[in-house]
């Protein structure tokens, strides 16, 4: 089982990954936001399955924190465009 | 406990070989409102098979209840952020490949008339 | 395994700062400071911080970039161009970077069994904890009993950053003194709330606030047995309210929870762990000397820590939200005019 979580693991990081290149590098601004609500829902699942890897369950709770920090971003970026309108 | 592992194993693998289709999907499509589709998507199938795959290897105890909540959690706000997302660039006038390819064959007659 | 994990999680964190140098779109800047914070609270979680990961998601990811933002509504978006040359801060930079390289060679190898911390200090603690304050969390018993002095200190200077930003930046007064309540105020409430036509954000929101509350309860008592504790709890209570004043208006969210009782909150906050060290002073022992407020030292030492978690978290979520009611009602000014 171990090594299915590790290799459950590497591809969520290899997720992460290119959620990442594609928060760096985006035609539009918004597809930078996509890119990180994608980063922190993948995140969510890496520290559940990393918990299960090392055998310590309690690191949910801090998948939950990020599942809510992730959500509130999110928001509070799309207020700043009601704000300002993007100029690209 | 082997089926119940052999299970687990094929559901956490059907996660990540969505969230890999979805995370190809961010840099292939053609167009924003597109790559919302593709990550939306996949990412909601993605939760529900890994948490799922998760679930299956806890003894029935308080960790059961944290993983059903962060699967009632990401239930709830992931399709919701991506909405307002959507919503929002809509709103700040980005236009669809279909559009604006309209938007251009309409300014090259307009060049071409004058 | 971890090793390789620590690698890959490392490689995208000096990836992501490198790009965050070269980028001059602020907008893009912060967005990829929140996935740093998110980064390095994986790597804390990989070296088995819990603690520490939960609040450099808690703060880091979440209130950071939300303060980020509204600053950015403020400012421009764009960074303006930098004319003089930087060679020369580099230089000092490269500099003192490889002095303080140069002097962590001196250093035991990282993680041996015989360095001189396994030998004493963490040993120390480890056995005598159980004993002397009886609970499974051994970073919310040095947090709280054997340091509480210093988290005392930071309690301290969490209230005085919030006297400092008030005092600098001040919150908008409530709408319904300038008038009565609701006459003539519909434009400038549709200019701020501009939330009016998403009905799904509002309704989603609703139902999360009082999960999130919940959760953040959770948290503040379960500090004894599992990651969580005063600080953690103060911020995600902070971060519900910000979303009920993100999604609805600010003006509803002043209405709610209004900054002078905010203001009260947090004075009560540290006012609750002074106290509990002076009743203890009171019953003959030293100040914050926690066996002194039971019969038995150990039930005395959980009634300290869960008190003085209380007045922890109280205090930061006061001074959380009011930092940003400060901050928001900038924006608002500003917009209004």
């Amino acid at each position: 089982m171990t090594a299915v979580f590790s290799a459950v693991c590497i591809a969520i990081l290899v997720v992460m990954a290119l959620a990442l290149a594609r928060a760096m590098k985006a035609p539009t601004v918004y597809d930078r936001i996509l890119g990180v609500n994608m980063f922190g829902t993948k995140t969510v699942l890496f520290i559940a399955v990393i918990g299960y890897l090392m055998g310590r369950p309690e690191f949910l709770d801090i998948a939950i924190v990020y599942a809510l920090i992730n959500f509130i971003g999110m928001v509070a970026v799309l207020r700043y465009f009601e704000y300002t309108a993007p100029t690209e | 406990m082997l089926v119940l592992d052999i299970v687990s194993s094929i559901l956490l693998f059907a996660g990540v070989f969505f969230g890999l289709t979805g995370a190809v999907g961010l840099f292939r499509f053609p167009d924003f409102f597109t790559r919302v589709h593709a990550a939306s998507i996949t990412d909601s199938i993605a939760v529900i098979l890994i948490i799922s795959g998760l679930l299956l290897q806890t003894a029935f105890d308080l960790n059961t209840a944290k993983l059903l909540f962060i699967l009632l959690f990401l239930m709830i706000t992931s399709p919701t952020a991506s909405h307002a997302l959507a919503k929002s660039a809509r709103h700040g006038g980005l236009l669809t490949l279909g559009e604006s390819k309209q938007q251009k064959q309409q300014m090259q007659q307009k060049e071409a008339g004058q | 395994m971890a090793v390789l994990i620590d690698l890959v999680l490392l490689a995208m964190l000096a990836i992501t700062a490198l790009r965050v140098i070269f980028l001059k779109d602020l907008f893009a800047v912060v967005m990829l400071f929140g996935i740093y914070s998110l980064l390095s609270a994986l790597i804390f979680i990989n070296l088995d911080a819990v603690d520490v990961a939960f609040t450099e998601a808690a703060v880091g990811a979440g209130i950071s970039t939300v303060l980020m933002l509204s600053t950015l509504a403020l400012t421009g978006r764009t960074e303006k161009e930098s004319r003089r040359s930087s060679v020369l801060p580099l230089l000092v930079v490269v500099a003192t970077g490889a002095a303080l390289i140069y002097g962590t060679l001196d250093m035991p190898p990282f993680g041996a069994a015989d360095n001189p911390i396994h030998q004493h200090v963490a040993p120390r603690y480890i056995e005598e904890s159980p004993k002397e304050v009886g609970m499974p969390n051994m970073v919310t018993s040095v947090l709280a009993s054997y340091r509480g002095f210093d988290t005392f200190g930071e309690t301290v200077v969490v209230f005085a950053a919030a006297i400092g930003v008030l005092s600098l930046l001040g919150v908008a007064r409530r709408r319904e003194e300038d008038g009565a309540p609701d006459s003539g105020l519909k434009e400038s409430d549709l200019k701020e709330s501009g939330f009016k036509g998403h009905k799904v954000l509002r309704v989603v929101a609703k139902l999360i606030i009082p999960l999130t509350i919940l959760f953040a309860l959770y948290v503040q008592f379960h500090g004894d047995f599992g990651p969580g504790g005063g600080f953690q709890a103060g911020v995600i209570v902070a971060a519900a309210f910000i979303l009920y004043a993100l999604v609805f208006s600010l003006s509803h969210a002043l209405r709610v929870v209004s900054p002078k009782f905010l203001q009260v909150l947090a004075s009560l906050g540290v006012l609750l762990y002074a106290s509990v060290g002076i009743y203890s002073m009171l019953k003959g022992g030293n100040f914050l000397d926690y066996n002194k407020l039971a019969a038995d030292p150990l039930a005395g030492q959980h009634y300290g820590i869960i008190i003085i978690e209380l007045g922890v978290g109280i205090t930061v979520f006061a001074v959380m939200l009011n930092i940003f009611y400060a901050f928001a009602s900038q924006v608002e000014r500003s917009n209004i005019k």
